[in-house]
Formats: C-alpha cells, structure tokens, sequence
C-alpha cells in the first residue's frame, strides 16, 4: 500500500519539476514560435551553478534556498542574453534559431562537462527537510512534499502573473497575435527576451530543487529536453494550464513506467503522445494545431 | 564531342575510378578506414538530405532509424542467424521504425516536425539504452565478424572499403534518381508549394510518407554499414547528438544538392577526426560550427565560403579600383542571401498556410497568418 502511495507522491513531485521546467518552454515556443532546445542545459546549468554555490567552491556556502534562487537569477540572464545577442540575429528565420539553440546545447553540455567532471554531484536535501511527515499511517517524504508546494505556488503565480498583470496580457497577446500586439504598441522584441529569461530562470530553479532528487550529472539535459517536449505536445503550446496537467501525466507514466517496466519506462512514456498526436494533435488544452 | 553530358559523364567516370583506386593510393590501412567511415556517414547524410533538402522536413531523430537497422543486425547475428537474414532484418527494422516515426511526425511539418522527430528519437534511444535484455544497455552490442559476400571476406581495410564504395555508389546512384524522377520533382513541388500541389490533385501526405520511407531506407542501410565497420554499437549511436552530426553534414554541404551532403560528410568526419586527436571537446565543436553554419552561411558551407570569398574579393577590389561603384555592390552577396532567404520564408509560409488549411477553421487562419507575414 504505503509503495503505490511513495509512488503516487514521487510521481507528483516529478510532475512539479517538469512544470517548473516546461512552463517556460511552453511559454516561449508560444511567443516565438521555436522548441528551446537549450531549455534541458538551462535545467542542468542551473543545478551545476546551484551546487557549486553550496560546495564552497567559490570560497562560500549559502543556504539551499538562496543558492537556487542565485543560480535561476544567473541562469535567467544567460537565457536573455543568449536571446538578445544570438536568437535576434535571427529573428523570423525559425529553423535557423531552433538548431542555433541545439547547437549551444551542445557547447553548454561540454562546457558543464569541462568545469564540474563528469562524475554525479549529489546534493543534500536542505536541513530541516530531510524527514517525514506522518499522516493516516503513511511517511511522506517532507522535501518531496515541499517541492510539490513549491511547483503549486510557481503554478499559481504564473497564472496570476499572466492573467492578472499588465506584462502577463502582454505575453498573452503576443502569443495569441504577435502581428497585431505589435501594432498596438506593444514591443513584442522585448517579450521575447523577458520571456525566454522567464522560462531559463524557471528551468534553471528547477533544475536546483530538483537537485536532490534526480542529483546532477552529465546528459542530465538530454534526460529532460524530451519530457519537456513530451509535456508541451501532450498539453499544447503556450498553454499554462495544458503544461501543468501535461507535466504532472508525464510525472505518473514516467515514475509508474520506471516501477513497473523499468526496461520500457521511455517507451512507454510515448504511448500518450502517439495518441494525443492521432486524436488531438493540438494537444489537450492547445489552441494551436502543432 | 563537346556536348556537356558527356563532360559529364567523362567526370564521372574519372571520379568513380579515382575513388576505386584510392586505397591503392593511400595504403595506410588508418586513412583507407577513414575513407570507409566517410562513405557509410554519406549515405546516412544521402539519405536525410531526401527529406531535408528535397522534402523541407527537418528530421531531428534520424539517428534512431540507422541506429535500429545497426542493433537489428547484431541482435540477428547474436542469435544466431547468418548475414543474410541479418541484413534482412536490419533493412526491415529500419523501415517499420520509419513508418512509425513517418506517421506521426508528418501529422506536421516545420518546427514540429523537428520537435516530432527529435522526441521520437529519444526515445528509440531511451529503449537501447535501457532495454537491456535486448540490447545490452550502456555496453551495446557487438558483432564479431563480418560478413563475405561471394566468399570474399571484407575484413581488410581495403576490402570493406570496396563493398562500402559499392553501396555508396547505388545510392548515390538512387538518390540521383530519385531526384530526377516524376517523384522527386512532386516532393520538391510539396517543399515549395504544397497548398498548390494539394490543388493540382498530388497527394501531399502521401508523396512526404515516401520520401520518408526512401530516406529511412538509406538511413538503416547506413546503420548495417555501421554495424559491420565498428562491429559494434551502442546508445551514443542512437543520441540526438548523431543526429545533429548528420543534419550537420546535410546543412555543411548545402542542402538539397546531391552531392553537398557528401562533401559535408567528409568535412565533419575529417573535422571530427582532427579535433578528437587534439582536443577531447567534439561536441563543442560540433555546436559551436553548428552555430557559425547557421549564423553565417546558412546556405552551406561550400556556397557560402565561395559567397564569402568572392564579397571580401570583390571589397578588396574595390578599394584599389577607387570610389566608382555605389556602396549597393558590397551588399551583393548578401542580397542573394536575403533573397534565399526570403523564398525559403515564403516556402515556410506557404507550408504554415497549409497545414492550417488541413487542421483548422478559417478563424485560425486568420490568427496565424500575421505571424508568418511578419517574417518578410
């Protein structure tokens, strides 16, 4: 009993991670209309960056919390930049941004490979949240349930943020008609850097919380890259709601798969694709045909 | 006597006889298996430049197809079988698997295309590399001798080379073919104009599935060529990083040319080669020339260097020859460029109008539209 419950808790927690990760990928492929394919590196840039910031590497600690917020900060700011100064070069030209970003993916995953080695950093769960919480005869793991919590709020200020704020009915418009959110005046250039420094922030976060769970490792990026993908064909594209429950069915078919099937658990993760593909390729909750 | 065909074919010649006599020429068993590596990378690349260049489908998981014809053919052989029936199995895994991955990636074209084929990929990756009891996991599979075809054996460098030289030279012969053929011309009209070819009564989805099926014809008869050279394969085979390697060397030596993806097959061989003997960081390389590609040549390597050249030339011309002609010059090359460019926008344009046409309501049409506009 208590195993399908750990399981049903790890899927959940994974899914968290995966929104955290694929909101901004949504996100952007919504507004620019390319599939980062840097948005794993961002993920795994960020734990590397996080851990580096714990392991005194650079002559200090800091708390876990403010090393994941220092590294999504740094990560976001690569993510502008490498929009400002790379993607804009080649603004309209869409195949040619997708494979500039596979390319950087590239760098940055041998970058990562150069400065941290090539052996698995394990990070330790933050103090005061290694333990369980005990409800109704069943041990929950605390940071799994923090994470959890953490994705909620993320999912909850994204919405706000983009239905309630001015800047969020910006993107909306830009998403939905950047042609005619440019004619109103709305500067759709500078959407996209905030947008993409929104999402490699988020990404990078993620990629920090989510540090004890996965650990840190090289082709920790070619692990994540497809789930995103997998979430964002799933759920449709820049659609927060279509990441969120896309996120969290991948989350259960990828922990459930890992469990039951350990030899298929990839294989079977595509099985919701293939049919969201045949039967709604919009995905569930996209309004735009893929 | 002067008629150009036969200049042609007198070129030809003299170039199948060249690559013929190459091992007697270089002799070293080192640079004759370079050679061999070289030929089975271009007819992976033969093979993606079908849909790439000729189709204007980016297929990012390509990598799974020749991979599932090279795992085919060891799991056969491991099993027991003989060549035979290996290759036969090879040759027909690659072709279910890309079946598979034709009907549901041609569900769309442009970026999610890519996206399609990128995730597909991975996951033929994520089955070699955990599927152990099939295929070995992280310790691959491997093939302990090759086959002889008329009893004689391709061990020696130079035998493999002749048998690879063989089959590269049927599918070049092919893909010429191919390119020449009624079909060929179609895929090129669903490349360029599909909304109109759909009018003109071909059928789209139907021409796009068989150039898939062509390609990845190629493609898992480059992975049997694979097998048989390293006599062993694992998932990095399958990664998404060989898959760009052989965009990489369809983009390098110009899409959509016949014989671009072999000069970008040598390049990226040789380039690979070079580097991973000084430097441990091909994979940086790999991106970073990647990156420099796209950015400033995106027409290829081989167009856009001689692009290049002949825009610094003509500069440095200009600046002993005086002031005479207007600044407009200079931008000479890379007008043509733009010019590329914006057909290729247009092309792209023409597609996005079609698949909506295919999937949704007029409403829709009217949303997307704007958005493909905004690139010219």
């Amino acid at each position: 009993m208590s195993f399908w419950l750990l399981l049903t808790v790890n899927s959940v927690t994974f899914g968290g991670l995966l929104f955290l990760l694929s909101a901004g990928f949504s996100l952007i492929f919504g507004l620019m209309r390319i599939p980062n394919l840097m948005h794993g590196s961002m993920f795994m840039v960020g734990a590397y960056l996080g851990s580096s910031l714990l392991s005194n590497a650079l002559g200090f600690t800091v708390n876990f919390w403010v090393a994941a917020v220092i590294a999504s900060l740094e990560v976001a700011v690569l993510g502008a930049l490498m929009e400002r100064l790379l993607l804009r070069r080649l603004a309209g030209q869409q195949l040619a941004q997708v494979l500039v970003t596979l390319g950087v993916s590239f760098m940055v995953a041998d970058l990562c490979l150069m400065g941290w080695g090539g052996d698995p950093i394990s990070v330790a769960t933050p103090e005061g949240l290694g333990g369980f919480v005990r409800a109704g005869g069943a041990a929950f793991p605390l940071y799994r349930m923090a994470v959890i919590g953490i994705a909620v709020v993320f999912a909850i200020g994204l919405w706000l943020m983009l239905e309630r704020t001015r800047l969020g009915a910006m993107i909306r418009a830009g998403v939905d008609d950047p042609q005619m959110a440019r004619v109103v005046g709305i500067r759709v250039s500078r959407l996209f850097t905030i947008v993409f420094g929104l999402g490699a922030g988020l990404a990078g976060f993620a990629g920090m919380i989510g540090a004890p769970i996965l650990s840190i490792y090289p082709g920790l990026d070619q692990d994540m890259l497809p789930l995103a993908l997998v979430v964002v064909i799933l759920g449709g594209t820049g659609s927060l709601l279509g990441s969120f429950v896309g996120s969290i069915i991948v989350g259960f078919i990828y922990n459930f798969g890992q469990a039951l099937l350990p030899e298929l658990a990839y294989f079977v993760l595509f099985l919701p694709m293939v049919l969201v593909l045949v039967l709604r390729p919009q995905g569930l909750f996209g309004g735009q045909v893929l | 006597m002067n008629s150009p065909v036969n200049v042609r074919n007198f070129v030809i010649a003299a170039v199948v006889l060249a690559l013929v006599l190459l091992p007697y020429a270089i002799r070293e068993p080192y640079y004759v298996n370079i050679a061999s590596q070289i030929l089975l990378y271009a007819v992976f690349a033969l093979g993606l430049n079908i849909l790439v260049g000729y189709g204007g489908l980016v297929s990012l998981g390509h990598a799974g197809l020749s991979g599932v014809a090279a795992y085919a053919v060891a799991y056969l052989l491991a099993a027991g079988h003989g060549h035979l029936v290996a290759i036969g199995g090879g040759l027909l895994a690659g072709l279910i698997v890309s079946a598979g991955f034709a009907a549901l990636a041609l569900r769309a074209t442009g970026i999610s295309f890519i996206m399609i084929t990128l995730a597909l990929g991975e996951i033929i990756w994520g089955l070699a590399y955990r599927w152990i009891s099939i295929t070995g996991g992280d310790n691959g599979l491997s093939v302990s001798a090759r086959p002889a075809p008329f009893g004689l054996s391709l061990d020696s460098a130079g035998a493999f080379y002749d048998a690879t030289l063989v089959v590269f030279l049927l599918a070049l012969a092919a893909c010429a073919i191919f390119v020449h053929s009624p079909f060929g011309a179609a895929l090129a009209g669903t490349r360029d104009q599909p909304r109109r070819m759909n009018a003109l009564g071909y059928h789209v989805w139907m021409i796009r599935f068989g150039a898939f099926m062509f390609s990845g014809l190629l493609s898992a008869i480059s992975g049997i060529l694979f097998i048989y050279y390293y006599q062993f394969v694992s998932p990095p085979a399958l990664a998404l990083t060989s898959s760009a390697e052989a965009l990489l060397m369809v983009i390098s030596g110009g899409a959509g040319t016949l014989l671009g993806p072999v000069i970008g097959a040598a390049l990226v061989v040789i380039i690979k080669l070079v580097v991973s003997a000084y430097i441990s960081r091909w994979n940086f390389m790999l991106g970073a020339i990647f990156v420099a590609i796209v950015v400033f040549m995106p027409e290829g390597l081989v167009p856009g260097s001689v692009r290049l050249c002949r825009a610094a030339w003509r500069r440095s011309n200009r600046g002993r020859a005086a002031p005479m002609p207007p600044p407009s010059g200079g931008a000479g090359g890379s007008a043509m460029a733009k010019h590329a460019e914006a057909k290729h926008a247009e092309a792209k344009h023409a597609e996005a109008k079609h698949a909506e046409a295919k999937h949704v309501e007029a409403k829709h049409a009217e949303a997307m539209t704007p958005v493909a506009g905004q690139k010219r």
